[in-house]
């Protein structure tokens, strides 16, 4: 158990390629941090820093008290989860779990009683004497899962554990996860691309793009109160109507400004139902039904706005519709810089 | 899958034949050769009864025990001192963050481009200077020298097909690089090494060029060039020849059948991803 600190953390590869750019950032003791962004935005290349696996071009890393910029990966006491699991291939799955304690030149008697529990926690123990390749890809994943859990360690990490798994195995999994850290109560940080993965799993999320941190908050801060325009983007699907504020009607305070609205507050109903006060009207250009909602884009003027409707809404392409925003769920962005305004 | 027709079959069949003509055929005659009795050599009909008169004949009068041993020293040592070398160097140029990874490669694909006529006498002048000259060392390092940039490309080759992520694990999980290496990366590279092992003990075995200039002694020489020298001034004995070379052949082809049962396709199979 133990805080990271990054301290202006910089890494280039070359000249000019700078992936990261300078971060800050303190996760604390316990605390489950996604890393989340899109691909080349430095999410993986922090972690790796984290980890030891590259060395920052200038800055430092800090576990517990301890300044492991120059250790190499094995002395910092922490694990890892890779996307591709990484088994090793000729081990079975008793080695691989074992093998960080053997590094560990821990005692075999208390290496096998460890890696037993380890098995029997992830439901794994009647699969030790197997190759990784004997296993499914679900069952893979928790051998990786075992190998960092064996360790005890100060943290772990986590590089798109999930990503290689079916929809259905990767929502399980990531249930599992969250229980598994509410039960350690280590440090985790974990990099994902899936802005709904950092939604459900983590307590703060760091949203980062270009190598520069954008927002770090819980998700429900930076999904209701998004920093700038790229934050705002990237959370929420469908994607948050970002529209000239005419469009929907509404005056912006000033010149300059646009307007963003996610599509839950933004009603939409037929024209023949009575148009409410402060609507505009459109045409559909398209109808998503999801099930338990359906996504309605509107064509209005130049702009394309999703609203969402109930379940049951039904409207063909072309249809006339009005769509009203909720205008104290607004958020207003400066067109220039992307600030919130 | 539908099945093949009669005549595809036919074909495929002829093609294998002829295949089998053509590579194994000079190795059948040879070795009928080896069992002619001395009086049906030149002939080219059957045999009318096999003797292994030849074989004993090999033996005879001359050290040929001793030059295979000396062959198995020569290119078992080169296996060795090639696959150490080859394979550290290898795991570095495909795994490791190094400068210059490109031209150090290429750097070794030119060196093996030089014609070995070419290195003979001033390789002779450097032995004779080590006092190397009529010794198994002053073959292996030669031969290890020259058989290193192919084991080089096949190695790296194989060591990159290794996921990077398996490494990375690795030294996550304790392992200094020299124990990744150890532990992680040259048991999954095994069919590589066993390729590698492979071609580079054939090469020495079979090298003649080096084999018959660095040595002078009878019992220093090696089986090429044992068996050449097998001629006298008046007598070609092809039964002898026959027969010596079928015993050289020997090693190479329990050498491949001992390190092919390593060549197995897909063991890094289940190391990533579903």
């Amino acid at each position: 158990m133990a805080t990271i600190s990054i301290e202006k953390l910089k890494k280039s590869y070359g000249r000019g390629a700078d992936v990261v750019k300078g971060i800050d950032l303190k996760i604390e003791d316990g605390e489950f941090v996604t890393l989340v962004g899109p691909s080349g935005c430095g999410k993986s290349t922090l972690l790796n820093v984290i980890a030891g696996l590259e060395s920052p071009t200038a800055g430092a890393v800090r576990i517990g008290d301890v300044d492991v910029t120059d250790r190499s990966p094995g002395d910092r006491d922490v694990a890892m989860v890779f996307q591709s699991y990484a088994l090793y291939p000729h081990m079975t799955v008793a080695k691989n779990i074992g093998f960080p304690l053997e590094n560990a030149r821990v005692e075999r008697s208390v290496i096998a009683t460890r890696v037993r529990e380890t098995a029997e926690r992830l439901e794994i123990g009647h699969l030790l004497e197997r190759k990784p390749r004997e296993l499914s890809g679900g069952q893979r994943q928790r051998v990786a899962l075992g190998r960092a859990l064996v360790r005890r360690p100060k943290a772990f990490l986590f590089d798109e554990p999930l990503s290689n798994l079916d929809a259905a195995l990767r929502t399980q999994m990531r249930a599992e996860l969250k229980k598994l850290h509410e039960e350690l109560g280590a440090t985790f940080v974990y990099v994902t691309h899936d802005q709904a993965e950092a939604m459900t799993l983590s307590d703060r999320v760091v949203v980062l793009n270009a190598g520069v941190i954008q927002q770090v908050g819980p998700a429900r801060t930076i999904y209701d109160d998004p920093a700038n325009v790229f934050v705002a983007g990237f959370f929420g699907s469908p994607r948050i109507n970002l529209v000239p504020p005419e469009t929907l009607g509404q005056e912006p305070k000033r010149p300059g400004l646009l307007l963003g609205v996610r599509p839950e507050n933004v009603a939409v109903g037929l024209d023949g139902d009575g148009t409410p006060e402060g609507a505009v009207r459109g045409e559909v250009y398209l109808v998503e039904p999801m099930g338990a909602e359906t996504f309605v884009i509107v064509t209005l003027g130049a702009a394309r706005v999703t609203a969402r409707a109930n379940a049951g809404f039904e409207a063909k392409t072309g249809a006339t519709v009005w769509v009203r925003p909720d205008m104290t769920r607004s958020l207003w962005f400066d067109e220039k810089s992307g600030a919130r305004a | 899958m539908k099945a093949p027709s009669m005549g595809a079959r036919l074909a495929t069949a002829l093609g294998a034949a002829i295949a089998a003509v053509f590579f194994v055929g000079p190795f059948a005659w040879l070795l009928l050769t080896s069992l002619r009795p001395e009086g049906e050599i030149t002939e080219v009909s059957l045999p009318s009864a096999l003797s292994s008169s030849s074989y004993a004949n090999a033996f005879h009068g001359r050290p040929f025990a001793r030059v295979l041993l000396n062959s198995l020293v020569v290119a078992g040592a080169t296996t060795i001192f090639c696959l150490a070398v080859a394979s550290a160097a290898a795991f570095a140029l495909a795994k490791l963050e190094l400068r210059g990874k490109r031209a150090l490669l290429s750097a070794a694909l030119a060196v093996s481009m030089f014609p070995p006529i070419a290195t003979v006498s001033p390789l002779y002048l450097a032995l004779k200077e080590v006092h190397l000259l009529d010794t198994p060392l002053g073959l292996v390092i030669p031969h290890t020298t020259f058989a290193l940039p192919l084991a080089l490309w096949v190695l790296t080759g194989f060591f990159r097909e290794i996921p990077d992520e398996l490494y990375r694990a690795a030294r996550v999980d304790g392992c200094s690089p020299f124990q990744a290496f150890r532990k992680v990366m040259v048991p999954l590279a095994m069919p590589g090494f066993a390729t590698t092992a492979i071609l580079v003990f054939i090469f020495s075995w079979n090298e003649f060029l080096y084999a018959l200039t660095f040595t002078s002694s009878p019992s220093h020489r090696t089986v090429p060039v044992a068996i050449s020298l097998f001629a006298g001034e008046h007598t070609e004995p092809w039964g002898e020849i026959a027969a010596a070379s079928v015993i050289a052949t020997l090693p190479l082809v329990i050498f491949t059948l001992m390190f092919q049962r390593r060549i197995v396709a897909g063991l890094t199979q289940g190391a990533v991803k579903g």
